[in-house]
């Protein structure tokens, strides 16, 4: 037997009480760190940009308003309210302003604003129009990758708008030595350099700022301090008050200090997590190996009788509250491609050491526990798996996967560790991985990963195919040809290939302008004071001090654009059947399934366009006309018979995601037209482009602004997600599905790709469902897939997969005596499943 | 000659990732024709040897496949990865495996020299020649056994028991493994009496330790619709867990390690 401690460990009822606390609230938009930030620009004009981040940074943490919440054990926020948010007008401002009065009430993400904080705002927006990233960005930006992403082929949103964060910091440095010790470190860096160095003015301006921002930090702790004294002096309840000198005297200690109790250690730890945040706004500031971190502290207090075990669990599930109480507001349009108020912090647990050794602690089992004890969607919890994982291990993952909240996300070291090394980490870095964000590897506090760069919309540029490079009437790609030119499918391939090809580079144009405004603007001494070797380079993250450089922008779209190629090839030019000018009528037409009023706008300009072209100007009315005959163009009934007969043939078409060779074997090399070219291309800070096969929601939004596809999908519908086979398209079963998906490549796709299966929780009951659910994974992963995450549904769904089957057409059930797809049961069996779990569930 | 890979056999469906028959994750191929005519039976497309049409869904369906061994085998050993971490394989189901015993003794022989686990559910309703065919490739019998009583027998499932009940001894001497499996049927055969009588008979043959019984369900219901049949069982409600319960205790109290599903 192993030496884990595998029993489960009861939680305190103060953690139910800090849960309910979270939610008692509508997120608020607040202004304190905006006002702050433009406070200290408008005194620093003139200066060096490092020395007013700094100098900002400090102004902010001298002055931002601080609270300790009900019960909390580990304090420090951000906001006064919980789940709130602070603002970042360095980045981008605008598009706030413009949501003033609808961002209360859009379906994605709402947050309350109140009027007193508009007025602030519109104040602060005076100063920073025209100083902002997204605008410097822009003007970097070529015309015609502006105009690409105006028409939707990719989008670098998040990081045009906001921070970059996606960073997972050098935690077990902060703990060991504290910021004074890190202080010291660039002292003596300091010290070194000569007034007549090359570089002397921006290395020396650069270590001051990380000093002036490490102190910040350290004096930020005591403010906490101080409030937790000021309240205990007040508090009548004794075991209160004794809480809140203890965490007096944490405070005291760290970050300043290196932590010398697991208790100090998880202060210290979420001061860092906190304040990353607090100095910007990107998100996915991940916790990293935790695990691993921490548990030095950890066993040092249990051997010497310090701590229990359940104390430590109540200080992990405070943390893993504490995480759920930050918030950001996006754009709109981003809300909606990074849905349900997501910070991504992820957080991973098990796997091996850098020496190869396996690394699984009992705080592994904790991480697990925590997120059992919590179930909240923070931290996003992950598991690193390999050949020598425990199986107690394993099965206490997949218990919590049969909680149905989505986590943990499984990893699969034997190909993240050498798909690392051959993007240059060391065999130890490699194997010393965790996971950024959604899905992202990369080596902890040596790493700016840019890993999410952009989206990139695979299924765009065959409708630049189809097209010839024209958009809603403009020519906004090149031209590959007539497409009912192509006498073969190799011609029809080829001008995919191009396509994307030219799209991919215009989308490393917009990435790199981002890079380089955020390197100019906002540069992260803060952070950068926690990323080897910024301080030895003396140079910010932003300007390339990590050890490791990537930018990683994703593709998504492969199942769809796998089966729309299969269904070109096979129907056009192996059977004839149809030809491309029929294709492009069925997908112009929307396979006579109605067009959205976009579509028709769309339809319009092409034919405005177009008449244009022989001379022939319309005016408004003309237009409005056209507009009108588009829209109620009721499709002749050959013409429906014929769509029909195609969309028939094309269901009747073997698809990816059902464990067939020739299928699968080109779906990896469809999506090597996205993962080949994107690896070409460097960043200005001197590292790799790394595609990922992703999509975070974004299919969902982004596939509302695509037409529809030679693949059956109609017009404005989802995309399918990451890697996973299209929606309702996979129907052998599970094991087909992983048999598809591990047929990519997933060593190429290095920034991370994304399998996403569901599961009803009746598939995984007792000890046998657990044991083949892991042997499930094992599977995959001995296949070399690379990621795979659950969704274990509930009554809810199961009610919705009755209403429509063709969306659920991959949901595995237990039956009786066996496994079942759902939707290929009768009715009368899915009652009786649907109603045998609400027996499980009393 | 013709290899044994080549061996035709008629079956009706494939699944894949199959965990109650069996050890491990599994994939069974059902056989099409079986010789007992149970009421209950949840896939009555089983059981006619002649390939025929079934509603599903609003659409006609054709039951019934003629496939080599070879064919099975490409579908089977997709999962063989799987298999292999879990200790799963090939379960033969059906109908009755020992109406097509030439082709399921390829299959089974197929399946161990690919080296995969390999299991049957079958009556055992055939004379034992046809059974010895299997053993020698086959690593667990799930064999039903539905009722001791003749007549009862007779009347449920429109066949004899005689040979089930001579048969069982042989199995079990010559099995590697041998499970019975009763599935609980009421108005049928869930009395604690006549568990338990087959639960007397269960541990009467050499090695057997384990039963499991198999409650009752609808949901070959509405597939007896789609073939224009009519379902005898009409308003029988399935057993309630306490009474399955029940019943496991009765079958554990001869000494069997007794569960309830597969």
């Amino acid at each position: 037997m192993s030496g884990f401690y595998t029993d489960s460990i009861d939680k305190s009822p103060r953690i139910q009480r800090l849960v309910d606390h979270l939610f008692e609230k509508t997120p608020e938009i607040e202004a304190d760190r905006a006002v702050l930030l433009t406070e200290s620009y408008r005194q620093t004009e003139g200066e060096p940009t490092i020395t007013r981040r700094a100098k900002a940074f400090k102004h902010i943490l001298e002055n931002i308003p601080i609270t300790i919440r009900p019960d909390e054990l580990i304090v420090g926020s951000t906001t006064k309210s919980s789940r709130s948010c602070q603002v970042f007008p360095e980045f981008s401002c605008d598009w706030l302003e413009k949501e003033f009065d609808t961002i209360a009430t859009r379906s994605a993400d709402p947050f309350y604003i109140s009027e007193e904080t508009k007025k602030a705002l519109a104040q602060v927006y005076k100063y920073w129009r025209g100083k902002t990233t997204s605008e410097l960005a822009a003007e970097y930006m070529t015309p015609e990758a502006r105009l690409a992403i105006e028409h939707n082929i990719f989008t670098p949103g998040n990081y045009f708008y906001n921070g970059v964060g996606h960073v997972t910091v050098n935690y077990a440095k902060v703990l060991k030595i504290g910021y004074e010790g890190i202080i010291e470190e660039a002292k003596e860096v300091l010290s070194g350099l000569r007034p007549g160095d090359s570089e002397f003015a921006q290395k020396s301006h650069f270590l001051n700022a990380v000093i002036m921002s490490c102190r910040a930090v350290c004096d930020y702790a005591k403010r906490y301090a101080a409030l937790a004294r000021q309240e205990a002096d007040r508090e009548t309840n004794p075991q209160r008050k004794k809480e809140l000198l203890q965490i007096a005297e944490n405070c005291d200690r760290v970050p300043a200090k290196g932590a010398s109790s697991f208790y100090e250690a998880c202060q210290s730890f979420w001061f860092v997590q906190m304040l990353i945040q607090t100095e910007s706004s990107g998100h996915s500031i991940s916790p990293g190996r935790f695990d691993q971190y921490m548990y030095p502290y950890f066993k040092a207090d249990l051997e010497r009788g310090a701590i229990t075990r359940e104390f430590a669990q109540e200080l992990m599930d405070c943390l893993w509250v504490k995480m759920n109480d930050l918030s950001k507001v996006r754009d709109a349009a981003s809300a909606e491609g990074f849905a349900g108020y997501s910070m991504f912090q992820n957080l991973i647990a098990g796997g091996q050491d850098s020496e190869g050794l396996d690394a699984t602690n009992d705080l592994s089992f904790m991480c697990i526990e925590a997120s059992i004890h919590v179930q909240l969607p923070q931290p996003s919890l992950s598991v690193r798996v390999w050949n020598g994982t425990p199986h107690e291990f394993m099965i206490k993952a997949a218990e919590l996967t049969r909680i149905g909240i989505g986590l943990p996300a499984y990893y699969n070291d034997e190909v993240i560790v050498p798909a690392l090394v051959n993007r240059g980490l060391t065999l130890a870095d490699a194997r010393d991985y965790n996971i950024i964000g959604c899905v992202e590897p990369q080596k902890a506090g040596k790493t700016d990963g840019w890993h999410d760069a952009a989206f990139f919309n695979m299924c765009r540029p065959l409708e630049m195919v189809f097209s010839n490079g024209i958009d809603a009437g403009k020519q906004i790609s090149i031209k590959t040809g007539d497409v009912t030119s192509f006498k073969t499918f190799d011609e029809f391939y080829d001008a995919y290939k191009a396509q994307m090809k030219y799209m991919i580079e215009l989308m490393v144009n917009a990435i790199n302008a981002i890079d380089v405004a955020h390197a100019e603007r906002c540069p992260l001494p803060y952070l950068s004071s926690m990323i080897e070797d910024c301080i030895g380079r003396c140079k910010t993250v932003q300007e390339g001090g990590a050890v490791y450089n990537f930018t990683g922008p994703q593709g998504f779209g492969i199942a769809n654009m796998t089966d729309s190629l299969w269904a070109v090839k096979i129907l056009v030019f192996d059977q004839k059947k149809y030809t491309l000018a029929e294709f492009r009528d069925a997908l112009d037409n929307n396979f006579g399934k109605g067009i959205s009023s976009g579509k028709a706008q769309q339809i319009t300009a092409a034919i405005v366009a177009e008449l244009a072209r022989r001379g022939k100007k319309l005016d408004e009315k003309g237009i409005a006309e056209i507009y009108k005959t588009v829209m109620e163009n009721q499709t002749p009934s050959d013409k429906k018979v014929m769509y029909d007969a195609l969309l028939g043939d094309i269901q009747d078409l073997p698809k990816y995601g059902n464990d067939i060779h020739e299928v699968d074997s080109f779906a990896r090399d469809v999506a090597y037209t996205y993962t080949k070219p994107v690896e070409y291309y460097k960043n200005p800070r001197g590292g790799q482009y790394q595609a990922g096969l992703y999509p975070v929601s974004a299919n969902v939004p982004l596939g509302a602004q695509t037409g529809a596809t030679p693949d059956g999908r109609l017009a404005g519908t989802p995309i399918a997600d990451g890697v996973s086979p299209a929606a309702g398209r996979d129907t052998h079963g599970p094991t087909a599905a992983c048999n598809s998906v591990s047929k990519l490549d997933h060593f190429i796709a290095s920034n991370g790709t994304l399998f996403n299966m569901k599961f009803h929780p009746s598939a995984l009951a007792g000890r046998s469902g657990i044991e083949s659910f892991i042997n499930l994974i094992r599977g995959y992963f001995d296949q070399k897939g690379s990621h795979m995450q659950f969704n274990v549904v509930s009554r809810e769904t199961l009610l919705d997969a009755q209403k429509n089957p063709e969306k659920y057409r991959s949901l595995v059930v237990r039956v009786a005596g066996y496994s079942a797809l759902f939707t290929t049961l009768s009715r009368s069996l899915q009652d009786d499943i649907i109603s045998r779990t609400e027996q499980t569930a009393q | 000659m013709m290899d044994y890979m080549d061996t035709v056999g008629r079956i009706f469906d494939i699944q894949r990732f199959s965990v109650h028959d069996g050890p491990g994750i599994r994939t069974i191929v059902f056989l099409k024709g079986c010789f007992l005519r149970c009421r209950w039976c949840c896939n009555p497309e089983s059981q006619q040897y002649e390939i025929e049409q079934m509603e599903s869904g609003g659409r006609m369906k054709t039951i019934g496949r003629d496939v080599t061994a070879r064919e099975v085998m490409d579908e089977v050993l997709k999962d063989r990865i799987y298999y292999r971490r879990s200790g799963g394989g090939l379960t033969i189901s059906g109908g009755e495996a020992l109406r097509q015993p030439e082709f399921a003794s390829a299959l089974l022989r197929a399946a161990k020299e690919n080296g995969i686990s390999t299991a049957v559910e079958s009556t055992g309703c055939a004379p034992f020649e046809k059974i010895q065919m299997l053993l020698p490739n086959l690593d667990l019998y799930l064999m039903d056994i539905k009722h001791i009583n003749p007549d009862k027998h007779k009347e449920f499932t429109g066949g004899s028991n005689r040979l089930i009940l001579e048969n069982a001894p042989k199995i079990a001497r010559e099995a590697k493994k041998l499970i019975i499996r009763v599935p609980v049927i009421p108005t049928f055969n869930d009395t604690p009496q006549e568990i338990g009588e087959i639960a007397k008979f269960a541990v009467s043959l050499p090695g057997v330790e384990e039963i499991h019984l198999l409650p009752y369900h609808r949901l070959g219901q509405d597939k007896y619709k789609g073939l224009g049949r009519e379902y005898l069982m009409k308003g029988i409600e399935p057993p309630s867990n306490d009474k399955m319960q029940m019943l496991r205790d009765t079958a554990e109290g001869f000494g069997l390690k007794a569960q309830i599903g597969g």
